[in-house]
């Protein structure tokens, strides 16, 4: 008789994200309808508010930040919906690959199509609202730390909501507070920059909630995960 | 393996879902090479009983040990020797039967190769279905991916929920065949079912929960 | 003494039913004495007059809204940690009066924030993280209750509470980490910045809310156990008796 398979972090994270990733180009009008909803909510700012130049670069780096981060959130169902419904979830469950491997690997897969492409997107919403270069570096470079913090926290979210009533009302009850923190930090960067002010500070803090969430978060979602097979 | 001592064995196992207490004080063995198949009315628990044997399902109390060790104690070994299939099949409907195949697979940490696939395919009758997107299949079509799943897996205990359902005779006989020949290498299984599964070489044995 | 004679449903429910009046009467008499304290003897601040007074609702009610959230956030993890029915039954008796004290935290900061600051509402860290606060009060209740099963909505629930932990060091330090409109604390352990009086207001108003929120927590917990319990022998017994 032969040892059974232990599996690995690496083998667990290496199959979330191709089968993911797959699943994903085989439909890639999810990504689309993401940057669609993005590129949308932030036209709705300067005819809501009024189109005057000096005012949009104002308010340019927060409503590309919330608006970004409502795509994201609009995103996450997609993370583990499915697999709840169709029992992909208990199969995973079930793997003998450890399940922080494999939960990361959703994770990285996600973010890679929701929150990427909105990163890259921004500097594109940014010249609609009149930024200039420095400052859309700077609004990429925060989204590119922040996202991925959204994709974490969201995940665990995501994975917590799965079966329950409520549906997507409840999922912003709970991972619209927790995004708070990103957003400040994420917009300030951007802000500080446009206003003159070195954008360092918040960008250093993102980076170290990045990698507080990255360490920490991935247990909370395969706890959770735990918790929605049961 | 020492002969006498079973592989699994399940200890005073209890299961409450809500205010309803669904099984207490539960015990049974399973041997290598036998088939014990969990019977008992709807909704008396079964499913729930496979659940926590996977550990899928927190049990409210009792112990379970895989080959003389304790579960908890070494969780990734136990799910490195379960197969288990459920009332979900596992399976992506944008993905084709043999991407399922392959995927399932590689969760599994089995690693086979394209021609295995193609075979376990054929014996169960996907041939010309390989590149159709699940979607497309039929409920019993669905369920002969699980089957040629189970014939590529060296798991050495199946964990089966009505594996039987939406299948037609040929499916059926199939994996009697299946689980036969899995049962001759000295594999167990755990299946809830209400038809009669009769390999011809395993032992058979029964659980009753009553309802 | 064994201690896990009480954390069964059953016997906890009889012990919780004695203790509730008594702390209703403590939070009662601690609430004459410490208003008597804050509204007629302490003196009048020589900066903000007598609109300061506010704070001795605001300040207890803030550091129950923190305090509770962090006790609801320790029963929690016993849930997971140990699959212990009453602790979750705790958290989930906690919650209310957890959100009800951030609501009152809240409100009270921003009727004092109008006369003191000219506005009701300022976004800084110290009321953005409070406001934080409580919507993960909401969002525990409405996790633990999303579910059809008890148990599951429990569990949920409970790792929501834990990952939200993260706020209340945000909420505590805000006002030292960021230079805010909201004022610094007025008690350290160095010293305080206060009368005497007011400080002996503050502190006994605090004792009062923790006797209500207990008290109310308990009263509540009672009413969960009998729900949940309502098929077991001695709550079918506690009817027909």
């Amino acid at each position: 008789m032969s040892a059974p398979s232990r599996g690995t972090y690496s083998g667990g994270f290496a199959w979330a994200m191709a089968r993911d990733l797959r699943l994903a180009w085989r439909h890639p009008d999810e990504i689309i309808l993401t940057l669609a909803f993005f590129a949308l909510v932030a036209s709705l700012f300067p005819l809501g508010i009024g189109a005057e130049p000096q005012l949009l670069a104002r308010i340019g780096p927060g409503v590309i930040w919330v608006g970004a981060l409502l795509a994201a959130f609009l995103a996450l169902p997609g993370i583990f919906a499915t697999d709840f419904i169709d029992g992909s979830l208990e199969q995973m469950t079930l793997s003998p690959h450890p399940p922080l491997g494999w939960a990361a690997g959703k994770i990285a897969a996600h973010w890679i199509i929701s929150g990427l492409p909105l990163t890259l997107m921004s500097p594109l919403i940014g010249l609609q609202y009149g930024l200039t270069g420095d400052t859309l570096l700077v609004e990429a470079l925060s989204l590119a730390l922040g996202t991925p913090i959204l994709s974490l926290l969201g995940g665990a979210c995501a994975a917590l909501a799965l079966g329950a009533r409520g549906g997507g009302m409840l999922l912003a009850l709970l991972a619209l507070p927790l995004f708070v923190p990103v957003l400040i930090f994420g917009a300030g960067a951007a802000e500080a920059q446009a206003t003159g002010l070195a954008p360092t500070p918040h960008l250093s803090l993102l980076a170290a909630a990045l990698i507080a969430a990255l360490v920490g978060v991935p247990a909370a979602v395969v706890a959770a995960v735990r918790i929605s097979v049961d | 393996m020492t002969e006498g001592r079973a592989a699994l064995e399940v200890r005073d196992i209890a299961c409450r879902r809500g205010p309803a207490l669904l099984f207490s004080k539960l015990d049974f063995d399973v041997f290598p090479g036998e088939l014990l198949c969990v019977r008992g009315p709807n909704g008396c628990g079964k499913t729930t009983l496979l659940r926590c044997v996977t550990g899928l399902t927190r049990p409210d109390a009792g112990r379970i040990t895989w080959l003389g060790q304790s579960v908890p104690e070494d969780p990734a070994r136990f799910r490195g020797d379960i197969a288990y299939g459920g009332h979900l099949p596992g399976l992506k409907d944008d993905l084709t039967t043999e991407e399922n195949l392959e995927f399932s697979l590689r969760l599994r940490d089995v690693a086979v190769d394209r021609d295995a696939i193609a075979r376990a395919l054929a014996a169960v009758g996907l041939e010309k279905r390989r590149r159709l997107p699940a979607r497309r299949l039929s409920a019993g079509q669905r369920r002969r991916i699980g089957l040629a799943r189970l014939a590529l897996d060296p798991a050495l205990l199946w964990i089966l929920d009505e594996p039987l359902t939406a299948l037609d005779d040929a499916g059926q006989a199939h994996f009697v065949e299946l689980l036969d020949r899995h049962l001759a290498r000295g594999g167990l299984a755990l299946v809830a079912t209400h038809h009669n599964l009769l390999p011809p070489s395993g032992k058979v044995r029964e659980l009753r929960i009553a309802g | 003494m064994n201690w896990f004679y009480f954390s069964s449903p059953s016997t906890f429910y009889g012990l919780a039913g004695r203790l509730a009046p008594w702390l209703f009467a403590l939070a009662a008499v601690t609430a004459a004495w410490g208003l008597y304290l804050g509204l007629l003897v302490a003196p009048t601040d020589a900066q903000q007059g007598e609109v300061y007074r506010v704070i001795f609702i605001h300040v207890p009610t803030a550091w129950m809204s923190m305090f509770l959230y962090f006790v609801m956030a320790c029963y929690c993890g016993l849930t997971l940690v140990f699959n212990t029915r009453l602790s979750a039954m705790m958290a989930r008796a906690i919650a209310p009066t957890g959100a009800l004290f951030t609501a009152v935290a809240l409100w009270t900061g921003s009727f004092w924030g109008k006369p003191t600051w000219g506005t009701y509402w300022v976004w800084d860290a110290r009321l953005t993280s409070e406001l934080v606060l409580l919507f993960l009060y909401f969002g525990f209740i409405a996790l633990s209750n999303a579910f059809e099963d008890p148990r599951r909505g429990d569990r949920a629930a409970a790792l929501l509470a834990i990952i939200g932990v993260v706020n209340l060091p945000i909420i505590y330090f805000s006002v030292q980490w960021w230079n805010t409109l909201h004022q610094g604390s007025s008690v350290s352990f160095k010293g305080t910045s206060m009368h005497v009086t007011m400080l002996t207001g503050m502190l006994v108003m605090s004792f009062s809310a923790w006797f209500y929120a207990a008290g109310a927590a308990l009263v509540r917990v009672r009413s969960i156990i009998l729900e949940r319990e309502r098929r077991a022998h001695w709550v079918r017994e506690l009817k027909e008796g």
